[in-house]
């Protein structure tokens, strides 16, 4: 291990190798490095941010939606009472409807019966001259008995 | 194989030849000798600056590639392993050094990598290049850089004339004299006292002449220390036949972690001596 002219040698290698490294290799790799730190910072502080506008969205969101539960509960409230409405509605209106067909039907046949008791009471009339001509075996003239008739047939 | 016994080689031979350098030096007649070198100051290591220099190319171009087509926004693999390394080297840099330097930061990842690839080299077992160099007709390769003196002291002395150049910059140029003399104790300026202020200047130099000094020394021979002796383990278990695997296996597991240990403190003490040298007391 004796010194010789190695060592100065070994320090011409080293003054060239660190002067190249300092020159073509430390600073392109720490830009490199120093880069991406910036770029990681960047990267957080955008995710940051975005976090905070999913909040403000979320919270939005939250608002429209019981905004929107509010009104559909308003919409059915009202559509409830729509519903009810038109359903009274149509109670009423079957109500008066049969009430009305009960009045005219009612109408028909008290007409329908005055009209039979009329025939009835003709026929009743003449049956009964007939039947008086029978018994006195001559013509009545039913003219001069209109008045006896009329009494008759209208206390039928 | 390593096996002491086999053949005319012994033991010692073997660890002798292990631990010597391929070396190239010019003999006193002026002509270029190879391996007769001994004592010769001018002589160089060629293994040593070879495989050296071979680590720190690819380093560089590993690295370089790496940094040219560089992009933030998808790292591949390799990017992201470089990335690891350089962000590493930054944090351990703005933890120690408070100044501004563009060149403490790639000094300290060039070191660590550079240091940590030639540690590396202590797991490749010991015979294999060695032997496939003297297939090759080369009679000596020694192939951790960092088990040659030459090679740690080489970097301490860069990082020494760094601290007297930091210390400058930092302090102008009478400030490298004022750390030596003022510091530890400071001189008396006035009264009787003012008689004891050269010893005191004289000791102060002295003093911290030699804790200057010690940086550097202590810087290369840690790093060179423990690899040596990592390095003759591994040289010494090869030696012991078959039983050697369970047992280079077991050292090699745990000189991993010196490996990387000793290029991180040598990046880490360098950034330390720095960052002492550029701050005023």
């Amino acid at each position: 291990m004796d010194i010789n002219a190695t060592l100065i040698g070994q320090t011409i290698a080293m003054v060239v190798f660190v002067w190249f490294c300092m020159k073509y290799i430390w600073p392109p790799l720490l830009a490199a490095i120093e880069e991406r730190q910036e770029k990681i910072a960047e990267g957080l502080a955008a995710a940051e941010k975005g976090d905070q506008k999913l909040e403000e969205a979320k919270a939005e969101a939250d608002q429209i939606i019981s905004d929107a539960r509010k009104q559909a509960t308003g919409i059915l409230d009202q559509a409830h009472a729509r519903a009810n409405e038109i359903v009274a509605e149509g109670k009423a209106d079957g109500t008066k409807e049969r009430d009305r067909q009960l009045a005219a039907a009612k109408a028909e046949i008290d007409q329908e019966t005055n009209k039979a008791r009329e025939e009835l009471r003709g026929q009743v009339s003449a049956i009964a001259v007939a039947s008086a001509e029978k018994i006195l075996q001559r013509e009545i003239d039913p003219k001069q008995h209109e008045d006896i008739l009329g009494k008759l047939a209208s206390e039928l | 194989m390593a096996e002491a016994g086999h053949g005319p080689q012994t033991s010692g031979d073997y660890i002798t030849h292990h631990l010597q350098n391929l070396q190239v030096c010019k003999d006193e007649s002026g002509a270029w000798v190879w391996n007769e070198c001994a004592g010769n100051m001018a002589a160089i290591n060629v293994d040593s600056m070879f495989w050296s220099v071979l680590l720190g190319l690819i380093f560089l171009v590993a690295f370089r590639n790496v940094a040219k087509k560089t992009s933030a926004d998808k790292p591949g693999k390799f990017q992201a392993f470089v990335e690891i390394i350089v962000d590493f080297v930054d944090t351990s840099v703005k933890d120690t050094f408070h100044g501004k330097s563009k060149l403490i930061a790639p000094l300290g990842l060039t070191i660590f990598v550079w240091v940590f690839l030639m540690n590396l080299m202590d797991l490749v077992p010991v015979d294999w290049i060695p032997m496939a160099a003297a297939a090759a007709g080369i009679p000596y390769m020694k192939v951790v850089p960092t088990t040659d003196v030459n090679i740690t002291f080489g970097m301490s002395i860069a990082v020494f004339i760094l601290i007297i150049i930091y210390t400058h910059m930092a302090k102008g140029p009478l400030g490298l004299i004022k750390d030596l003399t003022l510091h530890p104790i400071a001189p008396p300026t006035k009264g009787i006292g003012i008689i004891a202020a050269p010893f005191i200047i004289a000791f102060n130099f002295i003093l911290e002449t030699v804790a200057l000094v010690a940086k550097p020394i202590s810087l290369s021979l840690r790093l060179f220390g423990n690899m040596f002796a990592g390095e003759l383990i591994f040289i010494l278990i090869a030696l012991i036949g078959w039983f050697q695997l369970p047992l280079h296996f077991g050292w090699a597991v745990f000189h991993v972690l010196i490996v990387t240990l000793q290029a991180f403190i040598f990046m880490m003490l360098t950034i330390v001596y720095l960052s002492l040298a550029s701050e005023s007391h």
